[in-house]
């Protein structure tokens, strides 16, 4: 068996719009995901990911490249021969049978008997914490149940792949938490595959192994969550994925890894990692997290260490959120609050004088998209 | 508490639409009781059972007291033929429209087609012309290929093609289907396809789908088109009046018969029942569609 348990290559999926021309829902998408692990799709919306997923559950055809699952090409395989199974995002729950029925009916397919069903319907449903419920009718429960028994009619079948479409989408903030941790901790016990669309970021990052950054069709970046954070690859990523500062300026050396930036705004060069594909002379954009500049009351480095005006600041408990001006250039500055103090003196004004301290290892060079 | 005032005038003018609707009906019931055998005068109700005794045209003493003209109605073989073909005409075309008319509206969801638009609004014509003229077309329709097909085959005496049963319950198909395909895809229109694709990711083909899945979610939308059609089918006059021949009468068709002739009190009791088992199927049906929402 391949390496790979889904992996799409070089998929493209064109669809006709009402005016006769066609638009890429998904353009030229190569993704490897591996066995057991967690991997999500993570976009706007509109950026093509349910698109992509349908296409692995079958109910979409590529219309270039190939669909691979577990080694073996798809082609035009209908979805109830492929070794999948999917929790929607609206859940698709039959309306008109019980829970029982519902979580029995892939079973049924299989031609499971009749005790064999009851066994792994109990176990499914006991699995998603439900049992007791099995009498019930979709319309009879709630949001969050409806969604665990979705989630249970899915796994029953034990497919070596779940593809979930924002399955937290409906639900309210608190239960979306609770639910992350707990289908994050059903996918460890499963060892399964889990393919995962969401467009909140935040749900990617705490539950994946690796995550697709999609935009507009296409992966931007592929990673695990540190690597998407810490090192985005281009500037869309650094600035989909959490906050950042840009700048903008002309790479004038590169070495080790390392490259200065000529930025006019500044009329100073700034040193930071190069991302891979950026080459002497490219206009490029400097990138930085706001929590990763270093505000002092002094210069510290000769390089990448500017002097600016604190614009507007704002205390949020855990950190202090400032807006700092360099020559117009507005920078976002996030203090955390590690000392306790009451003391006005102990936090930043408006008005004041700062040095921001742009650490080469904390500024990304990234191409200009 | 209800927000809207309930007016006199509301009042006063629901009292006026249900006399109005139903005022007729009643009447019609009542005169199946009368005692009198000309349907114009009310000469009061039987009253005493025994074997008939008539006074001129007053029915004074019947075995079936008041349910005499019931009585006689369940006699009369012209009637009970006619209801026989009226049901098998309205059974079969009921069945058949509602096969077809369901394929149609899950084809017209389903497939997008060029010629989609157009299949859309053919299914209003049937609709929107006036029931004569689509008779006299159908009734051409018969007779031009029945001519062409006896001809052909040197078909005579009674092995000749001629208007009768098939040709009415062909005709009722005709024009129940459009009926039942709209229904069934007003019944569609919140259809969410992702139903579909959850039974077929669990492994059930399209076959097992359509049956498991489709089918119990549009089936209110089915009944309703069925009871439409049955309905539409029951009462035609003017589609079967052009495609009926002998032998082949229906109730619509003989009650008017009857009228040119002489309106007993017969008519009535034959109305009476008609109402009655209408009204039973709608009962049915609603109990029927509140039981499955
Ligand atoms: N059946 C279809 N016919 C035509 N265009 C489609 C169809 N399905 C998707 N698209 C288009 O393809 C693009 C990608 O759609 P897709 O549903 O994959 O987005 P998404 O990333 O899942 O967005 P969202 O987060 O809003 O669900 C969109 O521009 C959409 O309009
Ligand atoms: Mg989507």
């Amino acid at each position: 068996m391949s390496e790979f348990t889904v992996e799409l290559r070089d998929v493209v999926k064109r669809f006709p719009t009402p005016e006769g021309g066609e638009v890429f829902a998904v353009n030229h998408v190569t993704l490897q995901i591996r066995n057991g692990e967690f991997f999500s799709m993570l976009g706007s919306s509109g950026c093509g990911k349910t698109t992509s997923l349908r296409m692995v559950a079958g109910f979409e055809w590529p219309t270039e490249g190939e669909v691979y699952i577990e080694g073996r090409a798809m082609g035009h395989t209908p979805p109830f021969k492929r070794p999948v199974n999917t929790v929607f995002q609206n859940y698709a729950l039959f309306q008109h049978m019980t829970v029982y029925q519902n979580v029995a009916f892939g079973l049924e397919m299989e031609g499971a008997g009749k005790q064999e069903i009851a066994r792994r319907v109990g176990h499914a449903l006991e699995m998603v914490q439900m049992t007791g419920m099995e009498r019930r009718y979709p319309k009879q429960m709630s949001g969050g149940q409806q969604q665990r028994i979705a989630l249970a009619r899915a796994i029953v079948k034990t497919p070596n792949v779940l593809l979930l479409d924002e399955p937290l989408g409906a639900l309210d903030l608190k239960l979306r938490k609770e639910m992350q941790l707990e289908l994050k901790a059903l996918q460890q016990k499963l060892g399964i595959t889990f393919v995962y669309v969401t467009h909140d970021q935040e749900e990617a990052l705490t539950m994946s192994d690796r995550i697709a950054v999609m935009s507009q069709g296409k992966v931007m970046q592929m990673g695990t969550p540190v690597e998407i954070y810490e090192r985005p690859n281009c500037k869309f990523v650094a600035d989909f994925i959490g906050t950042s500062n840009f700048m903008e300026g002309g790479v004038k050396s590169l070495e080790n890894g390392r490259a200065s930036v000529f930025v006019p705004i500044l009329n100073a060069e700034v040193t930071g990692y190069a991302a891979e594909n950026v080459s002497v002379g490219d206009e490029v954009a400097i990138s930085i997290r706001p929590e990763k500049i270093r505000l002092a009351d002094k210069a510290g480095l000769t390089q990448n260490c500017f002097e600016g005006t604190v614009v507007t600041t704002s205390y949020i408990g855990s950190d202090t959120r400032l807006h700092v001006d360099i020559n117009g250039l507005t920078l976002k500055v996030w203090e955390q609050n590690k000392i306790s103090s009451l003391d006005p003196a102990a936090y930043y004004t408006v008005g004041q004088k700062v040095w921001l301290t742009l650490f080469p290892e904390n500024t990304l060079v990234l191409p200009k998209d | 508490m209800n927000p809207y005032r309930r007016s006199l005038f509301i009042k006063i003018a629901t009292v006026l639409v249900y006399a109005f609707l139903y005022t007729p009906i009643i009447v019609l019931i009542v005169f199946a009781f009368n005692s009198s055998r000309t349907n114009v005068l009310f000469g009061g109700f039987i009253t005493q059972f025994g074997p008939l005794v008539m006074d001129g045209s007053t029915v004074v003493q019947s075995p079936c007291g008041p349910f005499h003209w019931f009585c006689e109605l369940g006699k009369n073989a012209e009637v009970m033929n006619a209801t026989k073909n009226t049901l098998t005409i309205a059974i079969i075309s009921t069945l058949s429209s509602v096969v077809i008319g369901t394929m149609a509206a899950l084809a017209l969801q389903r497939y997008s087609f060029k010629l989609k638009p157009f299949s859309q609004l053919s299914l209003y014509i049937p609709i929107v012309i006036p029931e004569i003229v689509m008779g006299i077309g159908i009734l051409v329709l018969f007779s031009q290929v029945f001519t062409f097909l006896n001809g052909a085959f040197n078909l005579a005496g009674d092995s000749r093609l001629t208007l009768g049963l098939p040709t009415v319950i062909v005709s009722h198909i005709a024009f129940s289907i459009p009926f039942v395909t709209l229904v069934v895809q007003a019944r569609l229109q919140g259809f969410d396809k992702s139903y579909e694709e959850a039974a077929m990711d669990l492994g059930a083909n399209e076959l097992t789908t359509f049956w498991r899945v489709t089918f119990p979610m549009i089936l209110p939308g089915v009944l309703s088109g069925g009871l439409l059609a049955f309905t539409l089918s029951l009462d035609d006059f003017v589609i079967t009046f052009f495609t009926t021949g002998p032998g082949s009468t229906t109730l619509p068709i003989y009650v008017y018969g009857l009228l040119r002739r002489i309106i007993t009190p017969q008519v009535n009791a034959l109305s009476a029942v008609w109402v009655l088992v209408i009204f039973s199927i709608v009962l049915l049906i609603q109990k029927l569609q509140s039981r499955a929402a």
